[in-house]
Formats: C-alpha cells, structure tokens, sequence
C-alpha cells in the first residue's frame, strides 16, 4: 500500500509513533482509538483499543521490531479477535519536494508451530505486496467464476 | 472454538509453487500428473504441496489420487478476500484521517508562527 501526504517526513513518522498523536487518525472514523500500551523501541509492545458507538471494543497489538527515524518502522500487528495470524509491517517514508509517500509492505508470518494441521512441507510466510496478493486472489476468483458459469 | 482457517489459507498461499498450482487449477481441473508437469519437481514434493492445499480447503480430489483430478475450491479465498478488504479499507480510512491531522497540525503550526512570529 502506498500513500502520499502533504507533509515533511518528520510530521508524518511522528504521527506513528507518538501516543499524542495516534488516537487523532488510527482506525475507522466512526470508533474512538485509545492507546493502551505504547513503548516505541524494538521488542517494545503496542496495544490500541477501538471503541465503536455501540460501546463494542475491538484492540489490536503488536511489538515494534525496528524503528529508524525519519526513514523506517518495522512493527507486528495481530487483531485479537482474530489470535494467531499476526501481519509483519515494514513502513518506510521518502520524502520529495515536502511530500511525504509512505510504503506499507504487510508479510504474513505464519503460524506453523501454533498451527498443527501444517505439514513439514510448508515454508514460512511468503515476501508478499498486498496488491500482488489481492490481484492473485482477484484473478483466481474470477477465473474460477467463468469456469463453472 | 473452530479452526483459525483463515491462518492455514494465508500459510497455504504462503509458498509459490502451491500458489502457481491454484492459477493452473483456476483454468480447469488437472491430476497430479498434469499438475507436477511445468515444474521441475517429483510426484511426492508435488503431492505433499496439495495436501497443505487440501488441509485449506483450497483444492479437493477424488479418492484415488493418482487418476482423479484436483479441483480448485474458491471458498476460502473469498475468506481471505474478505479479510484482506476489511483490512485495507481500515487502513485506507486510518491514512485518510492522518491526511486531515496532518493538515490541522501543519495549519496549527501556521498560526502559531504568525502570532508568534520570530525577530
């Protein structure tokens, strides 16, 4: 995933990792973010609650791995209504004539030791861009759909 | 509580050789034989790349295996498909809502440079 923001790349790192700033933009706009844990250093952990208008709470968590001002944030993201499929993010941040373009780059670690049903034949989590995986997975899908129409 | 499927398709999808066999099954069923045919790979090492498939839900067989053909099962990609849009539209919303903050702090800094401006 790639974004460009109107803003030097200092601003734009910062909004990631300082807690001041994260409940201002972190997650759907309809829900009230809290930052529960927030120890930006690697090994550190990071806990975020999301409140919708129901009052239902959704919390995300993760350990930050590497962090490298203005330029990188590798950090791990897991969901935990969902337990054990947790997301390796690596974000870098570029900036050209003050704009800033981030590049979020999502790998899936896999499970496979908290996973019994996986052979020893599996490799672990694939290197792979969102959008190479969700043009696959459109391709298969459609494909699949004109096979049997 | 069910098995995390979602996990074991993501781990299923993980690897290129099985991704490259569900494209191919995606044309139409093949057996193993077909299947194992463009890569440089033996029957077996093929055969345990379908059993990870199989174990997600992602390729059914007929019950002799050498002969029956393997099909494609789609259900668990729309899972991940599902999944996988959730995500981005939680994240596209987050990066809109930075692109606003960001704004307001940028202004913010603005004004308080001109109400404080230095000599």
């Amino acid at each position: 995933m790639t974004r460009v923001f109107d803003a030097p790349r200092e601003l734009v790192f910062q909004a990631h990792i300082d807690p001041r700033h994260v409940p201002h933009w972190w997650g759907q706009r309809s829900s009230t973010t809290t930052v529960d844990v927030m120890d930006v250093r690697p090994g550190g952990a990071w806990r975020f609650v999301q409140r919708d208008p129901e009052g239902n709470e959704y919390a995300f968590r993760g350990e930050y791995r590497e962090i490298v001002p203005p330029e990188r944030l590798v950090y791990t993201f897991e969901f935990e209504g969902m337990p054990g499929h947790i997301l390796v993010e690596t974000i870098t941040f570029e900036e050209r004539g003050g704009k800033t373009t981030i590049t979020t780059t999502s790998l899936f670690d896999s499970r496979e030791d908290r996973d019994g049903m996986l052979e020893s034949g599996m490799e672990s989590g694939a290197t792979e861009s969102w959008d190479r995986l969700a043009e696959l997975l459109e391709r298969l899908q459609k494909q699949a759909t004109a096979r049997t129409s | 509580m069910t098995t995390d499927h979602l996990s074991t398709t993501f781990a299923a999808l993980a690897d290129p050789t099985r991704r490259a066999i569900l494209a191919r099954l995606a044309k139409g069923e093949a057996t193993v034989n077909e299947l194992a045919e463009p890569f440089s790979l033996s029957l077996p090492a093929v055969s345990k790349h379908l059993k990870v498939l199989q174990r997600a839900g992602l390729v059914s067989q007929g019950r002799r295996a050498q002969w029956r053909p393997c099909r494609l099962e789609t259900a668990p990609l729309h899972e991940v498909a599902n999944w996988m849009e959730d995500y981005r539209q939680f994240w596209d919303e987050s990066y809109h809502r930075l692109d606003e903050y960001l704004r307001d702090l940028l202004m913010q800094g603005q004004e308080q440079g001109k109400e404080n401006p230095r000599d």
